[in-house]
């Protein structure tokens, strides 16, 4: 198995390289060095001094892919492309174009994504099972209906109307929690609370509909009835077996989203006021701060790739029969 | 039975009176703190740096610079502020001699500004000024091992202040000219301070230099209280900026301590850290959540104005008394408008604007047509404080086109035909809810030079009427469209029709109904109008090239002067030739004359003459629709006084009064929990529960058919 992740470790250098070339050419079509100057110096009184001032200081002075003026190695590293990557695949992402230091805005900012994410993720996945094996335990009957005619309704509404309708009822009319807020510690519970509790609702449907599916296929199986025959109770096949055996793939589709969760939700941070990574990205994006949003789009694409390996880890894990070479 | 475990203490902490929802610490309550919120995070803290009105919130109530506006007096007016008096500047010819106040402008080589400071004013406590025992600074040589105990200004264990100087603003003004910095004004102040593009030249080639060392001809510093500037000719209106955080005092060593390697990667840089002589000082610094300003022991006296404008009695309770009255301001971040909205509802910030979303909700027009707040704000004790700002959002014909621009009749008559047709009341009341007035030339109310009434109307579009101002019929827009030689909107000469392009930067669905508007008021007179929507650089590099026909635009005034305005439509500020800020390119040889002379003179009635002849051309030649001059709408609880809107001073938090203990008692009866849902979500939960247990042990015990 070491050596299989030796090897996907390998492949992901290509990959990262190939994601940032990407976000170089798609960023720099949009937006010229100039332009970014300009958004940083503000609207008012820019002179084309100030904007190569700001140029020459944020290394934004050079060419981009290659450098027609120089020869030999030079002819691609004096660039802009080569510049600013080479540091991030040593993890130095440098200052933000205002100034700030990304590294540690990255790691202020992780903390409060986590504290929503994290549990909106492992009370969901129990929210989601539970409803499912509900659904599943009382399959063919009104129960099972409605649940998933309750599912299919809660899928079908927006986020937005989850996180409005939560803030109006629970925190406007019933003055249950506050609007909006955050504090760090154990103070943040009160602010914490409305958006998991809303992230849980809006994940439940299309959540709870597709494990009761997998459910489902379990129940139907030969080792169900067999279990049954043999006298267990239902609740004892329900735990014991289907819900072990149907966990495996819903397992290995969660490992995959476990190391992105710190990248925050960009709605629910917005309107709960969580200082979180959530908005980071597109905040850079509409500012033009490219060295933060190369900086996201490498973080996002390791994680992703650290995502898959741990799914093809898991896989190990929950099912003996697979083995990594 | 375990159930009443949960309610009980529910409703135990309920009857206390305690409210749930409050989004501060309880610590807080009681407190002379007020609440304000933010929507976008501050860029620059840094005074040479910012320049947004978001970090104006911010910045003004910490740096000082040596002027500031007076609180309550319009038009507004500048007074000391760190300085013992508004500096007049004395003229001086190119051999150095004195010349009389009412020298010619053109014999004036430069202009000599005195400022002498107050003495006894202390910067806020910082470590960049503590001190060992024998005087030696304690933080400017930090090793590598002190810098790892250190996240944030408070692991210093040790904090010092001292008094300002004049070489403090000195030293600022040669970092506006360091083009490390990159200050937005640099390119401006080349222009005027003496020596200034010399002094930035210098730093490009040495940008090691000390800034301390370094002289810059034009300004120096004349004792340890006064601080002369030596500014290019004439040029009355820098006594403005004097009053902006651009000009604000910032100790060398202050500079130096964040420039220690290792302390920028920790953010704790000037940029990011202020450091004043004002009332507030920061104290927690998270822009993403929120930011503190805590009152400045060292704060020197200052007191409440002692007199104002006729009707301010409200405002004037506090006159002679210390400053500030707020303990704490706290600044949180609220990105959408509906949080932000209900928790001001709620008691929880104590001042809002207004949105579209929540305008009706929040205002009621009288029978007079005045603005006031709804009843049921009014129960609340909201109150409204309405302003015009200093500002102007306008539409600008490209002169550099083919078809709209150009100098000729034809042209003209084609703009000044537009410029009747697109009716900004309407505009003003669909997409501002009425708040704005329309603007009958470039100059707002409270500028000199503004004129109201009949006297002041834009005879080409409006006519005096029934004691108001009436926007000249469609008729008479058709009228001159023909008389431009586009009879029905129609090219005389070629039979087609006239097509004319909008660009825009706006794509949303807001936009959309704009710019159908838009469309809507061009085919009243017959025009087709085309909206060319981009993205923000791509329309900023039409405006750049010339590339665009119409496009909507707007100012926000840096200081109250009408040379803020009239420099907007000036030849040489033309934005295709020169780069500048007339982005109409507008250039009218007598106009350009005018301003000439009308910028370096006093207000007086000559100059008003000149301004008066300047908008006349300005209003026949049509470069603008003139537009709109937006009108602030501010909300604020009963509990905070001593509020008067002042769209020029921004460091007006220190005049504001909190009365907590109000605020703390109407919070509680706003904000008490309901907790019949607890019941219902009880109620309900059994209702599935024990129905499916039933079902369940029937199913478990019956037997198999």
């Amino acid at each position: 198995m070491i050596a299989y992740l030796i090897r996907r470790l390998l492949y992901a250098v290509p990959i990262l390289v190939g994601v940032n070339l990407l976000t170089f050419a798609l960023f720099f079509v949009v937006n010229t060095p100039d332009d970014m100057a300009r958004i940083q110096l503000g609207i008012k009184r820019v002179t084309p001094d100030a904007i190569h001032n700001w140029k020459v200081a944020h290394g934004y002075d050079k060419p981009l892919f290659y450098n027609p003026g120089e020869s030999g190695a030079q002819f691609f590293t004096d660039t802009i492309f080569f510049e600013k990557s080479v540091p991030m695949f040593r993890f130095e992402f440098g200052r933000s174009d205002d100034g700030r230091d990304i590294a540690q805005e990255i790691e202020s900012r992780a903390g409060p994504s986590l504290e929503i994410a994290l549990p909106v993720f492992v009370i969901g996945m129990m929210a989601n099972v539970s409803f499912a094996l509900m659904m599943a335990f009382f399959r063919a009957t009104l129960v099972d209906v409605w649940g998933v005619v309750l599912c299919v309704a809660a899928m079908s509404i927006s986020s937005l109307f989850y996180i409005i309708g939560g803030q109006f009822l629970v925190a406007k009319l019933w003055h249950w929690v506050p609007i909006s807020g955050f504090e760090a510690g154990t103070s943040s519970l009160k602010f914490v609370i409305l958006p998991v509790v809303i992230g849980v609702a809006s994940g439940l449907g299309s959540g709870a509909r597709w494990y009761r599916t997998i459910f489902l296929e379990e129940v139907g199986k030969d080792y169900v009835r067999t279990a049954k025959a043999k006298g267990i109770s239902e609740v004892r096949v329900f735990f014991h077996h289907v819900l072990r055996n149907g966990l495996i793939p819903i397992l290995t589709g969660a490992v995959v989203i476990i190391p992105s969760l710190f990248m925050g939700s960009l709605i629910m941070e917005s309107f709960f006021g969580i200082p979180g990574l959530g908005s980071y990205t597109l905040d850079a994006i509409n500012s033009q701060d490219f060295a933060i949003v190369r900086s996201m789009v490498f973080i996002g694409s390791v994680l992703y790739i650290i995502g898959l390996m741990l799914t093809d880890i898991s896989y190990t894990l929950a099912d003996p029969r697979i083995r990594l070479q | 039975m375990r159930i009443w475990l949960v309610i009980i203490p529910i409703l135990c902490i309920a009857g206390c009176g305690s409210t749930w929802n409050d989004p501060y610490p309880a610590s807080d309550r009681g407190k002379s703190i007020l609440y304000l919120a933010f929507t976008e995070r501050p860029r620059h803290l840094d005074p040479a740096r910012s320049y947004s009105e978001d970090e104006a919130s911010i910045n003004a109530q910490i740096y000082e610079p040596p002027l500031q506006y007076h609180y309550l007096k319009r038009p507004y007016t500048l007074v000391p502020l760190t300085a013992t008096a508004v500096p007049h500047p004395q003229y001086y010819d190119a051999q150095n001699r004195l010349l009389p106040q009412d020298a010619d402008a053109k014999s004036i080589a430069y202009s000599l500004y005195e400022i002498r400071l107050k003495p006894g004013i202390y910067y806020q406590p910082h470590p960049a000024f503590a001190r060992d025992e024998n005087g030696r600074p304690l933080y400017q040589n930090l090793t590598r091992k002190e810098l790892e105990s250190i996240g944030d200004l408070a692991d210093f264990r040790k904090t010092g202040t001292r008094e300002l100087v004049a070489s403090d603003y000195v030293y600022e003004i040669k970092r506006l000219a360091d083009p490390r910095i990159q200050s937005p004004i640099a390119g401006l102040m080349n222009e005027y301070i003496l020596g200034f593009r010399d002094f930035s030249k210098r730093l490009q080639k040495d940008p090691a230099a000390d800034l301390s060392k370094c002289e810059m001809s034009g300004v120096e510093v004349r004792d340890r209280y006064i601080y002369t500037i030596k500014v290019r000719g004439k040029y009355p209106q820098f006594a403005y900026w004097l009053a902006m955080s651009f000009f604000a005092p910032v100790p060398p060593e202050v500079d130096h301590f964040y420039s220690q390697p290792g302390l920028a990667g920790k953010n704790l840089v000037l940029d990011w850290r202020p450091v004043g002589t004002g009332p507030y000082m920061l104290t927690e610094n998270n822009p993403n959540s929120r930011m503190v300003l805590m009152r400045n022991p060292n704060f020197h006296s200052e007191t409440y104005p002692s007199s104002g404008m006729p009707g301010d009695e409200s405002v004037l309770k506090d006159a002679g008394k210390t400053l500030p009255f707020i303990d704490e301001v706290v600044f949180s971040r609220e990105k959408e408008s509906i949080p932000y909205w209900n928790k001001f509802l709620q008691g929880y910030y104590d001042v809002s604007g207004i949105t579209s979303d929540n305008f009706d909700q929040a205002i009621m027009m009288s029978v007079q047509g005045e603005a006031q707040v709804s009843k049921d704000m009014a129960k609340q004790g909201v109150e409204l404080k309405t302003s015009v700002a200093p500002s102007i959002r306008y539409m600008a014909f490209n002169m550099l086109d083919p078809v709209v621009g150009g100098y000729g009749r034809r042209a003209r008559l084609l703009r000044q035909a537009i410029s009747i047709a697109l009716d900004f009341e309407e505009n003003i009341s669909i997409f501002a809810n009425g708040r704005g007035i329309p603007a009958q030339g470039p100059l707002p109310p409270g500028i000199f030079g503004y004129h109201s009434g009949r006297e002041g109307i834009n005879p080409v579009v409006y006519d005096w009427a029934d004691g108001e101002a009436k926007r000249k019929s469609i008729v008479a827009a058709k009228k001159l469209l023909a008389d431009a030689g586009y009879p029905d909107g129609r090219d005389a000469a070629t039979g087609k029709p006239l097509v004319l392009y909008l660009d825009s930067t706006g794509r949303g669905a807001d936009d959309k109904t704009r710019f159908d508007w838009y469309r809507k008021e061009f085919a009243r007179i017959n025009i087709q109008l085309e909206v060319r929507a981009t993205d923000y650089n791509r329309f900023q590099e039409k405006i750049r090239k010339g590339s665009a026909q119409i496009f909507t635009w707007g100012w926000n005034a840096d200081y109250p002067d009408p040379e803020n305005f009239l420099f907007l439509l000036y030849g040489p500020q033309g934005k295709v030739k020169y780069g500048g800020e007339n982005s109409a390119n507008y250039d009218n040889p007598e106009y350009d004359r005018l301003f000439e002379k009308m910028k370096n003179m006093e207000n007086s009635s000559q100059r008003m003459a000149i301004i008066d002849r300047m908008v006349a051309i300005l209003r026949e030649d049509s470069p603008w629709m003139w537009g709109f001059h937006p009108k602030d709408y501010q909300l604020n609880h009963v509990w905070l006084s001593n509020l008067k809107p002042n769209q020029m001073a921004r460091n007006n938090v220190k005049y504001l009064r909190i009365d907590a203990k109000l605020r703390d008692r109407m919070r509680r009866e706003w904000n008490g929990p309901v907790l019949w849902p607890f019941a219902f979500g009880v109620l309900g939960i059994g209702l599935i529960v024990v129905p499916a247990l039933k079902y369940y042990r029937r199913r478990e015990e019956g037997r198999v058919k």
